[in-house]
Order: C-alpha cells, then structure tokens, then sequence
C-alpha cells in the first residue's frame, strides 16, 4: 500500500535519517569493505602497505585441513542445536496452545531462556556439566571418566550443543505460540467437527499451517549457531580441548585477536557472511512466496 | 480447548510439566549452589534444596568481581543502546514513511540489509573502526585528494582521529544502529491512515509537530516491546564489550566479568561464588522479560510479519 499523503521538505528527511546512515555506513559497510580488502591482500612483513594475493588468502584458508574440521563441527552444532531446541519448543507450543487451565505460569516460564546471555548460561552449565562438582559429578564417582568434556573432545561438544538448544528454547517458543495463535479457531473446530482427534489435529493441521513459521525460525537458529555461539564456547571450553568445539566464529575470533592473522580472519569472516547472507537472503525468497492463512 | 478429551488433557499436562522440569531446573540448580557455602557445593552429588549461604556468596562474588561500578556501566551500556536505538529507528521510520524523496527506498534497503551483517563475522574490521571511527571520512579525504589540496593551500594537513576504546561511546554507538527497529517502526507507521495526516497538515501542524505529538503517543506500545527486546540484547552483548574494552576496572560490564568468577582448574572449587554472580547478572534482563511479556511477545509477532 503506498501512502498518498507526505510531508514536503527539501532537506528534513535527510536530517531525520542521517544518524542511522552515518551509523550504519561507518560500523557495517565499510568495515565489510574492509574485510574484503584484507581478505585479497598481505600485509608486509616490514611495512609498507599491503600487497595484492588475490585469491592467496582463501587459498590458505581453504587448503588448511583445521578449517575444513571446523566447518564440519559448525555444521554438526548448527544441525544438532537447531533441532533439539526446535523440537522441544514446537511440542511445548503445540500443548500450551491448547489453552488448558493453568497453562499461563508453564507459558511465562517457557521464554525465561529467551532472557539470558549466552555467557551466562555457559557458566551455569559448566558447573552443571562439571565432572567433579555437581550433578554429574556422581556418575563419575560410579563409572570413573564417563563423563569429562575438560578432556573429551566430543563430551565438550555435547555440552556445548545442549546449552545452545536450551538458551534458544525461549525465543523458539515464543515463535511457534504466536504462529498456533494466529490459525483461525474455526479450522480447528472444522476439523474438530469432522472427526479429527486432537492428535491428529496438531499433525495435519495446525504443523502444516504453520510451516512458514518453522521455516523462518530454521534459518534464524542456524544463523545464531554461527554468532551466539561465541558466549557459549568462550565461558565453557574456549575451544578446548584441543580445538574440538572450535567452530567457524570461534576461529575468526582467535586467528584474528590471538594470532594477529588479520588476512586469514579476514578471508574466514567473508566466508561466513556468504553463508549469513546466503541463508538470509533464502529466507526472504520464502517470506516472499509465503502463503496467509489468516 | 475445543472437546473434552480427558486422556489427551493429561498427556498435555505430562507434557508441560515436563518442559517445565527442562526449563526450570538450570535455573533452580544456580539458584540452590549460590545458596550453598563451600563444602556443600563441592559435595557430590549435588544438595537440590537451598542452603542459608546465599547473602555471604552475593555479597563474596559482588567483591571478587568488583560487580558495584561494572552493574552501573552495564546499566550505562543498556540504556544507552536501547534509547538510541529507538530514537534512530523512529526518526529513520518517519523519514522513510512520511516524505516522498527518491531516494527513500534507497535508504531503508542500505539499513535493512544489515541484518545480514551480524557483528560477529565482521568482528575484525569493526574493531579497527572503533580504534578510529572517523577512518572512512579520513580515507575518503585522501581518495579525492582533499588532504593534499588543503596541505597545498593552508598548510594543514588534516589528520581525522576519534578513539572509541575503553569509552562509553565505544561501547555503545556501533550497537545503535538497528534493521530490525527501523522496519518494526516503519511497519507500524504504515498503518497510520493517509486521513490523520492531511487531517494534521489541515491543522497546521509541520512534520515535526505531527511526529511528536501524534505519531509518538500512538507508537508507545510498539516502543515498550521494541525497548524490552533492545535491553535483553544489550544487556547481555559479550563479544563486543570484550573487544573495545581493554581498561576491565573501569569499563568492564557484568557479563565478561562473570568468566572472572569461574574457579580455576587447579583452585578452590567455590561455585557458589561463581553461581551467586550469574544470579545477580541474569536477574535484572529476567525481570524485565517476565514483567514486560505482553508488549515483548506482541514485538515478536510483529517482527515475524
């Protein structure tokens, strides 16, 4: 709908959007120019400027058999994450959504998570997780060494993965509620009237009709793989032991700030903005093409 | 609820309950080990009911972490962005809504598609930015070849330096700018019939006039669900704090400060501190999420559509 009624003024608008320009100039594209600009040159030895590789710097990147295994662990972690935290929070949505007696205090409860920094919740669930202290710490006591992510490498990833689904079960949940809100009450009562059980109700109707939901909130979960989980992996293993819960930001991170290989972190943030923008810009083709209900 | 079912209404219940006991029980777990002294929590396994300790362990990893001044810079930070933040969504919103300039469109997809820019895969660059915020109009001058110009003629040669490190502006400017707000606002604004404008314009009312006192007041709703989601995230920003911050006394938040409070791995188990500290900081973005969750989850909704 375009609005037919405006204010004329020459120089106002401008004025009125020029703090977010220059904001959003300064802090997102050029430091993005830059980063391409690292990415395709050297810096001297001895100064002097950089020097023009080309495509060295992926080169480097890509040939390195570390940065392909920390590919396949973020995409491990994406996978894995996405779809406990998903899952948990579509059941929780489909019954609460019912709308039973009491069903308020389990509602406010479920988006608690939604208000905790990922830090935060890293060192609760390294005390959690922790093979001495603790809850697990029992087990140990039993079976000595079955639980030890300070050593095994894929106990810290599970670890890991497990706080991440946890922390974005809030924010999940409230996206599917809202989405199972918006389905009019008269398809269920349609559906209801021709026979369909409650069970059968959430199935085939209500999972379907809220498909663009799931979708959208797939991609956003993917997405925050990749940026929240610097928090996380930072208060809990710092990519330890032996780099097996590094994951691509986490390297960025540490090649960048501990090494000082700004070219080599700057080849590995592009790569990661073409997968961030690549799944984003999925997202939009969907939202495009959506279907309304409602 | 549509038929009576009372099987499936205890399934629903079985269910909920359980999601409850998933969702519940780290928050319990913190809250019981910072009620703990020190060889309580270091007894295995683990005590599930508080103990009377929880004051002296506030009050321990209050001190440790020097929590006082990095609660008050925190606050600082999350206010800060959230104000800024939905002052520039507004202003941008209402420039881009109600005025007709070419370039509008322009504008709002420069703002928009950085959302595809999440701090995290620019991080490196970025960090150079803040060591220099005024590189890009410094580079600029020297790409056209003004520097040389005025070097030339006054004999001056302008050299644009603006730190950002270890300053509040640091930690807040390069966090206000916002694709999401901006859209939230412009979506709202939208909806502002054609008729209240001409009807203002009718009135007398300039731009200006129209924007505080009509579309404001209306807007509040929006604003207190756009003001809750801003402080939870800039309450609980980690990675960037972590890097403009080199001078932790003084600019330190409560956030980096907690990884502090982890024992070492060789030292005195005392998670009760630790616990006691992730108590303190995850209460304040807990309150206002449990008493701001109407107009927070109305801006969820509205920031899917």
């Amino acid at each position: 709908m375009e609005r037919r009624a405006h204010y004329r003024n020459r120089i106002l608008p401008w004025l009125l959007i020029a703090p977010q320009l220059i904001l959003v100039l300064v802090f997102f594209y050029w430091p993005t120019s830059q980063a391409l600009y690292w990415a395709f040159t050297l810096e001297q030895a001895w100064g002097g400027g950089n020097e023009w590789v080309g495509f060295d710097n992926f080169m480097g990147v890509f040939g390195d058999g570390r940065y392909w295994s920390t590919v396949g662990r973020s995409a491990v972690y994406a996978i894995s994450a996405t779809a406990i935290s998903m899952g948990i929070a579509l059941v929780l949505a489909l019954f609460v959504d019912r709308g039973l007696k009491g069903t308020k205090l389990f509602q406010s409860v479920f988006i608690w998570p939604y208000a905790l920094a990922a830090p935060v919740v890293g060192v609760a669930f390294r005390f959690i997780f922790s093979p001495q202290a603790g809850m697990i710490g029992s087990l140990n006591r039993i079976w000595p060494g079955i639980w030890d992510p300070a050593t095994n490498g894929l106990h810290a990833l599970i670890m890991v993965i497990i706080s991440h689904a946890w922390l974005s079960i809030g924010y999940n949940f409230v996206f599917f509620l809202a989405a199972l809100q918006m389905i009019p009450r008269s398809i269920a009562e349609a559906g209801a009237m021709d026979g369909a059980r409650p069970a059968r109700r959430m199935l085939d109707l209500q999972l379907p009709l809220i498909a663009p939901t799931t979708f959208f909130l797939l991609i956003m979960n993917i997405i925050s793989t990749f940026t929240d989980s610097f928090g996380l992996i930072d208060t809990m293993t710092e990519g330890g032991p032996i780099g097996s819960t590094e994951v691509m930001v986490y390297k960025i991170y540490y090649d960048g700030f501990k090494s000082l290989d700004y070219s080599g972190a700057a080849a590995q943030s592009i790569v990661l903005m073409l997968i961030v923008i690549t799944l984003t810009f999925v997202q939009f083709k969907w939202v495009e093409r959506r279907i309304h209900y409602t | 609820m549509i038929e009576r079912s009372s099987l499936f209404d205890f399934v629903t219940y079985a269910v909920m309950v359980l999601g409850l006991v998933i969702i519940i029980t780290p928050f319990w777990i913190v809250l019981v080990a910072a009620s703990l002294s020190l060889p309580e929590v270091a007894r295995v396994p683990l005590t599930l009911w508080p103990s009377s300790h929880l004051m002296e362990n506030l009050s321990a990893a209050w001190s440790r972490a020097d929590l006082g001044p990095k609660l008050v810079n925190t606050l600082i930070v999350a206010a800060g962005v959230t104000i800024g933040k939905i002052t520039i969504a507004a202003l941008s919103a209402f420039s881009i809504v109600f005025f007709n300039y070419r370039a509008r469109m322009l504008c709002f997809w420069l703002i928009f598609l950085t959302l595809m820019l999440p701090l995290e895969v620019r991080i490196v660059p970025t960090y150079s930015i803040a060591a220099n915020a005024l590189l890009p109009f410094q580079t600029l001058l020297d790409a056209t070849g003004i520097t040389s110009l005025i070097e030339a003629i006054a004999g001056i040669r302008i050299e644009l330096n603006w730190n950002l490190l270890n300053s509040y502006t640091g930690l807040i400017l390069p966090l206000i700018a916002t694709a999401t707000g901006t859209f939230l606002y412009r979506q709202f604004f939208m909806t502002i019939p054609d008729e209240l404008v001409e009807a203002s314009k009718m009135d007398g009312s300039g731009p200006m006039r129209f924007f505080f006192e009509v579309l404001i007041p209306l807007s509040r709703t929006n604003m207190l669900a756009l003001a809750t989601i801003m402080f939870v995230s800039s309450w609980n920003q980690y990675l960037w704090p972590l890097l403009v911050t080199t001078d932790r006394p003084n600019y330190g938040t409560v956030v980096m400060e907690l990884k502090a409070l982890i024992p070492a791995q060789n030292g005195t188990p005392d998670w009760n501190v630790t616990m006691a500290g992730a108590l303190l900081v995850m209460l304040p973005p807990l309150l206002v999420v449990a008493f701001m969750q109407r107009w927070f989850v109305r801006g969820l909704i509205t920031k899917d559509k």
